[in-house]
C-alpha cells in the first residue's frame, strides 16, 4: 500500500513540478505548481506527518499559490514570447544540474542506511499534532517567537514595498 | 658657590641669553647687545674666576644616556688646566669682540639677531671646551657649525653670504663624518667616550696599532674640517662674506682652534701613534705652506687674513704631530687668538672707514687717516710675523725649533711658510696704510668710534705680551712642558733670515705700487682647488645624482609603483566582466560553486 | 515497500527541477516557483529522515518542526518577494530577467 502510494504520488510530484517549470502560461504554471504541492502534502502523510501535510495543503496550496495567482494577474502576464535561447547559458544550467544528480545518486546509492525498509511506529505512539506541539513549545520556543517577529516584519515590508511613490 | 655650579651657569647663561634675545628684542637694539654682553661678562668672570681657582675636577653633570656600563654618555664637565686656559681664552676674546660688535653693527640690519647669533656660538664653543667625553663634544661640535652657518650667512639676501653659509656647513659636515666614525672606533675598542679613561688607554692599543692610528687619523679629519685644513679648507676664505667681527671671533680665534684643541684633549693617545701623528703633522705642513703662497696674491683684506688663518692653524697642527707636547699647539693657540682676532678687527674698522670697501688696492695712505687702527694692527702684523719681542715670534720659534729636532723635513716646509708670513703682511700693510690714497673711499677714511678702537687696542696688549716666558708659565705650566729644546744657534739664525727675508722682499716689491706687479695666476686662482672641488661635485655628484635620479624615476616609480598599481587595475579591470548584471548567471554561479564545494568534500578526504 | 532511498531520490529530482527553473527560464514568476519547488524538495527529504530514523520507536519530531519553520518562512519569503516583484514591474515594465541588466560593468 505504502509503496503504490509512493510511486503514484511521487510520479505525480515531479511529473508536475516539469510541468510547472515548462510551460509557457503562467497561469498554466501556477496550476501545476498546485497540483505538486497538494500530492506531495499527500507524501506527508503516508510519511505519518499529518500535522505537516495538512499544514502543506493550508499554506503552500491555499495561500501561497492563490498569491502567486494574485500577481500574475496583477501584472497581467501573458504568454511568455520566446526569445532566442542563449546556448551557453543553457549548456552551463544543464551541466550543473547533471553534475548535481550524478552526485546525488552516488551518494544515496552508496550508503547501506539507505535501503533499510520502513520501521514500523511504537503502538503508543501519541498523536502526531501532540507530539509536534510538545516538540516545539519545550524545545523551540525561541524560534517560534523569532518567527513571529519575521512574519511581522514581512508584514511591514511588504506594505512598505507596496507603496505607489516614494513622498 | 661650588665650582660645578659656576660651571654650569657660565656654560648655559649664553644659550638663555639667546633665547631671551631672539624672542624679546625685535627692534631694541641697545637690549639685544646688552643681553649678549652681560651673558659673555658672565661667562668671562665666571672663567677667570674658575681659572683661579686652579681646581681640577671631572664629570660635573648628569647622565644622559646610561645603558649600563658598555654605553653612557655622560652630560658632564671637564674642568683640568687645558679647559681652564682655554675657557679664558675663549670668553677674554669673546667679551672684547662683543664690545666692538656693537660699533661695526651699527648700522647694518639683523642687528638682534646678529647678537643672538654670537650668544648661541659662545655657548656652543664653552660646550666644546668643557665637555667631558667625545659624544658631548660633538654635539658642541655641530652646535657651533650651526651658530657659525647663521652667522655667516647674517647678510643673508646675498647670494654669496648663503652660499658660504652652505659651504662652510657641508665641507666641515664631511669632516665631521671622519670625526664620528673615530668617536666609535675608540669606542669600540676602548669602550667608553669619556676623555680622561681614553687618554690612558694606549695600553689596549699596544698589538693593534694599525686600528689606533685609524681611529687617530678619522679624529683628525674633524680638525680638518673645523680647523680648515688641506684638503677641506676652502671654506674658511669664503666665511670672510659674514660679518668682521664674526671673522674675527669665529674664524680666527676660537671656533677655527677648537680643531686644535680636539688634538691637545687626544694628546695622550694620539701621541703613542707615530702613524697618526705623521700624517698630523704633515698635513699641518702643507697647510701652512700652501696657504701662505696662495695669501701673497690675494685682494681682498680679509681674504688675506683668512688665508693666514689657515698658515697658522697649520703650524698649529704640525706642533701637534710633532708629539712633543699638548701645551706646544696650544700656546701658539693662546698667542694666535690675540693677535689675529685684532688684525681682523682692525681690518673691520678700515672697512667701515672705507664704507665696506675690501679690495686692498682701492686703499692707500691710511696711516695717518686712521692712527689707532695703524698701531693696533702694527701689533698684530708684527706678532704674526714672528717679529722678536711680539708674542707670535715666542710660539712660532718654538714650533719651529721642536721640528727641528724632531722632524727635520717638516722643519724645512715650516720655515718656507715662515718667510712667506711676513711677506703678504707687509705687502698688505704697504698697501692698505702706506702711500697715496688710491680711491676716493681711502681718502675721505676716517677713525672709527670708540667703543670699536678700545677693544683694538686692548687686545693689542696680549698680542704682544702673550708669548712672555712669565705670561707662559702662567697658563701653561700644568698643561705640558714647553721646553726650549737643544738647537745649535744658526738654526735660530735661519728663523731671524726668513723673517727678514719676507719683510725685505715686500718692501722692495710693493712700496709706492699703484696696481700688484706680481701676477702669480696659480696662487691667485688658490691653487685652482675650488675649481678642482667644483669639478668634482658638479660632474661626479651631478652624475651620480643624474644616475640616481633615473632609476628613482624609471625602475621605483615606474615599475615598482606604477607598476604594482597597474597590477593590481588590471587583474581588477578583468575581474570586472564577472559582473553581468543577469540573474540567472549569478545564480549559475552560485551553484555551480555549491557543486563544486560539495563535491570537493565528498571526494577530497 | 519504499526504502529511505526512493525518498531522498525523489526529493533530489525534485531540487534539480527546481534548479533547472531558477537557472534556465527568463520569466521572473517562474524563477520563483522553481525556488519555491526547491524550499518543497527539501522539506520531504526532511521529513523522509524524520520518519525512517526512529528513536525508541518515535519520529525524529524535531525534523518536523524544522519543516514547519521552513514552511512559515518560505511563505514570508514569497510575500516579500512578491511584493518586490511588484514594485519591479512597475518600474521596468518587464518581468524578463535579462532586461534587468543596471548593475553590469
Amino acid at each position: 500500500m505504502l509503496l503504490a502510494s509512493y510511486w503514484f504520488f511521487s510520479t505525480l510530484t515531479i511529473a508536475f513540478g516539469a510541468t510547472a517549470i515548462l510551460l509557457r502560461n503562467p497561469v498554466s504554471c501556477a496550476m501545476s505548481l498546485a497540483v505538486c504541492f497538494i500530492s506531495l502534502a499527500a507524501l506527508f502523510i503516508s510519511l505519518d506527518a499529518t500535522l505537516i501535510g495538512i499544514m502543506q495543503i493550508l499554506v503552500y496550496a491555499g495561500a501561497v499559490m492563490v498569491l502567486f495567482l494574485f500577481i500574475i494577474m496583477l501584472l497581467d502576464l501573458r504568454m511568455e514570447k520566446s526569445r532566442r535561447l542563449n546556448f551557453g547559458a543553457t549548456l552551463g544550467g544543464g551541466l550543473v544540474i547533471a553534475a548535481f544528480l550524478s552526485m546525488l545518486t552516488k551518494v544515496i546509492l552508496s550508503d547501506p542506511e539507505f535501503a533499510k525498509p520502513l520501521p514500523p511506529l511504537a503502538a503508543s505512539a501519541p498523536d502526531n499534532v501532540r507530539m509536534i506541539g510538545m516538540t516545539l513549545f519545550h524545545s523551540y520556543a525561541l524560534p517560534f517567537e523569532a518567527i513571529g517577529v519575521l512574519l511581522l516584519s514581512a508584514t511591514v515590508g511588504v506594505i512598505v514595498l507596496s507603496r505607489r511613490t516614494l513622498r | 658657590m661650588q665650582l660645578s655650579t659656576i660651571a654650569w651657569i657660565t656654560l648655559v647663561i649664553p644659550l638663555i641669553a639667546a633665547a631671551l634675545i631672539l624672542l624679546v628684542t625685535r627692534a631694541n637694539k641697545p637690549l639685544a647687545a646688552g643681553l649678549a654682553i652681560l651673558s659673555v661678562l658672565i661667562a668671562f668672570i665666571g672663567s677667570w674666576f674658575i681659572f683661579w681657582h686652579g681646581v681640577n675636577a671631572d664629570y660635573l653633570g648628569f647622565d644622559w644616556i646610561n645603558l649600563g656600563k658598555t654605553f653612557s654618555i655622560p652630560f658632564s664637565l671637564l674642568i683640568d688646566p687645558l679647559s681652564r686656559t682655554m675657557f679664558v681664552v675663549v670668553t677674554t676674546v669673546a667679551l672684547l669682540v662683543f664690545i666692538y660688535s656693537i660699533g661695526y653693527m651699527r648700522d647694518e640690519e639683523g642687528y638682534s639677531r646678529y647678537f643672538a647669533g654670537l650668544a648661541l656660538f659662545l655657548f656652543s664653543m664653552l660646550g666644546i671646551v668643557l665637555a667631558n667625553n667625545l659624544v658631548m663634544m660633538y654635539i658642541f661640535w655641530e652646535l657651533v657649525g650651526v651658530s657659525s652657518y647663521i652667522l655667516i650667512g647674517h647678510f643673508y639676501t646675498k647670494d654669496s653670504a648663503a652660499d658660504a653659509a652652505k659651504q662652510a656647513f657641508i665641507v666641515n659636515r664631511v669632516g665631521d663624518f671622519g670625526f664620528l666614525l673615530g668617536i666609535l672606533l675608540f669606542w669600540i675598542s676602548t669602550g667608553t667616550f669619556l676623555i680622561s679613561p681614553l687618554n690612558s688607554s694606549a695600553g689596549l692599543f699596544v698589538e693593534h696599532p694599525g686600528l689606533l692610528a685609524l681611529a687617530c687619523v678619522l679624529i683628525f679629519c674633524g680638525t680638518v674640517g673645523k680647523s680648515s685644513q688641506f684638503p677641506l679648507h676652502v671654506w674658511l676664505p669664503n666665511s670672510m662674506e659674514g660679518p668682521t667681527p664674526v671673522s674675527s671671533l669665529l674664524h680666527a680665534a676660537t671656533m677655527v682652534a677648537a680643531g686644535v684643541f680636539l688634538l691637545a684633549r687626544i694628546f695622550p693617545i694620539l701621541s703613542t701613534s707615530p702613524q697618526a701623528c705623521e700624517i698630523v703633522a704633515w698635513i699641518g705642513a702643507i697647510s701652512a705652506t700652501g696657504a701662505g703662497f696662495i695669501a701673497i696674491q690675494q685682494d681682498d683684506i680679509k681674504r688675506i687674513l683668512a688665508y693666514s688663518t689657515i698658515s697658522q692653524l697649520g703650524y698649529m697642527v704640525a706642533a701637534a704631530g710633532l708629539a712633543v707636547s699638548a701645551a706646544l699647539p696650544m700656546f701658539h693657540l693662546f698667542t694666535h687668538a690675540f693677535f689675529k682676532c685684532l688684525l681682523f678687527l682692525t681690518a673691520g674698522s678700515v672697512i667701515v672707514g672705507m664704507h665696506h670697501e675690501q679690495n686692498i688696492w682701492k686703499m692707500g695712505g691710511l696711516m695717518k687717516k686712521m692712527p689707532f687702527t695703524f698701531l693696533a694692527y702694527c701689533c698684530g702684523m708684527l706678532a704674526l710675523s714672528g717679529c722678536p719681542f711680539f708674542s707670535g715670534h715666542y710660539s712660532k720659534d718654538l714650533i719651529m725649533a721642536c721640528s727641528w729636532e724632531h722632524h727635520r723635513a717638516i722643519f724645512w716646509v715650516l720655515v718656507i711658510g715662515a718667510a712667506l708670513t711676513p711677506f703678504y703682511m707687509t705687502r698688505q700693510a704697504l698697501v692698505v696704510f702706506f702711500g697715496k690714497p688710491r680711491s676716493e673711499h681711502s681718502e675721505k677714511a676716517h677713525e672709527s668710534p670708540w667703543v670699536m678702537v678700545v677693544p683694538m687696542l686692548l687686545l693689542a696688549v696680549p698680542a704682544v705680551c702673550a708669548g712672555y716666558p712669565v705670561v707662559k708659565n702662567f697658563f701653561f705650566k700644568d698643561i705640558g712642558s714647553l721646553a726650549e729644546p737643544e738647537i745649535p744657534p744658526y738654526v735660530d739664525q735661519v728663523f731671524l733670515a726668513a723673517f727678514l727675508l719676507g719683510i725685505l722682499g715686500a718692501f722692495a716689491i710693493y712700496r709706492n705700487v699703484a696696481k700688484d706687479p706680481l701676477r702669480i695666476p696659480f696662487f691667485a686662482q688658490r691653487f685652482y682647488l675650488d675649481d678642482l672641488y667644483d669639478w668634482i661635485v658638479r660632474v661626479i655628484q651631478g652624475g651620480f645624482a643624474r644616475i640616481c635620479s633615473f632609476v628613482d624615476r624609471w625602475f621605483i616609480d615606474g615599475i615598482l609603483v606604477r607598476g604594482s598599481a597597474t597590477l593590481v587595475w588590471s587583474i581588477g579591470f578583468a575581474l570586472r566582466f564577472l559582473q553581468l548584471g543577469n540573474i540567472q548567471a549569478y545564480a549559475f554561479f552560485f551553484g555551480a560553486g555549491v557543486i563544486g564545494l560539495i563535491y570537493l568534500i565528498l571526494n577530497v578526504r | 515497500m519504499p526504502t529511505l532511498a526512493n525518498y531522498l531520490l525523489a526529493s533530489g529530482i525534485l531540487f534539480a527541477i527546481g534548479l533547472g527553473g531558477v537557472m534556465l527560464r527568463r520569466s521572473i514568476i517562474i524563477i520563483f516557483m522553481g525556488l519555491e519547488i526547491m524550499l518543497n524538495a527539501a522539506n520531504l527529504s526532511l521529513v523522509a529522515f524524520s520518519r525512517y530514523g526512529l528513536v525508541d520507536g518515535h519520529q525524529i519530531f524535531d525534523a518536523q518542526v524544522l519543516v514547519f519553520f521552513i514552511i512559515t518562512v518560505a511563505a514570508a519569503e514569497v510575500a516579500v518577494g512578491l511584493a518586490i516583484i511588484v514594485s519591479l514591474y512597475r518600474a521596468r515594465q518587464t518581468t524578463h530577467v535579462e532586461d534587468i541588466d543596471t548593475l553590469k560593468f
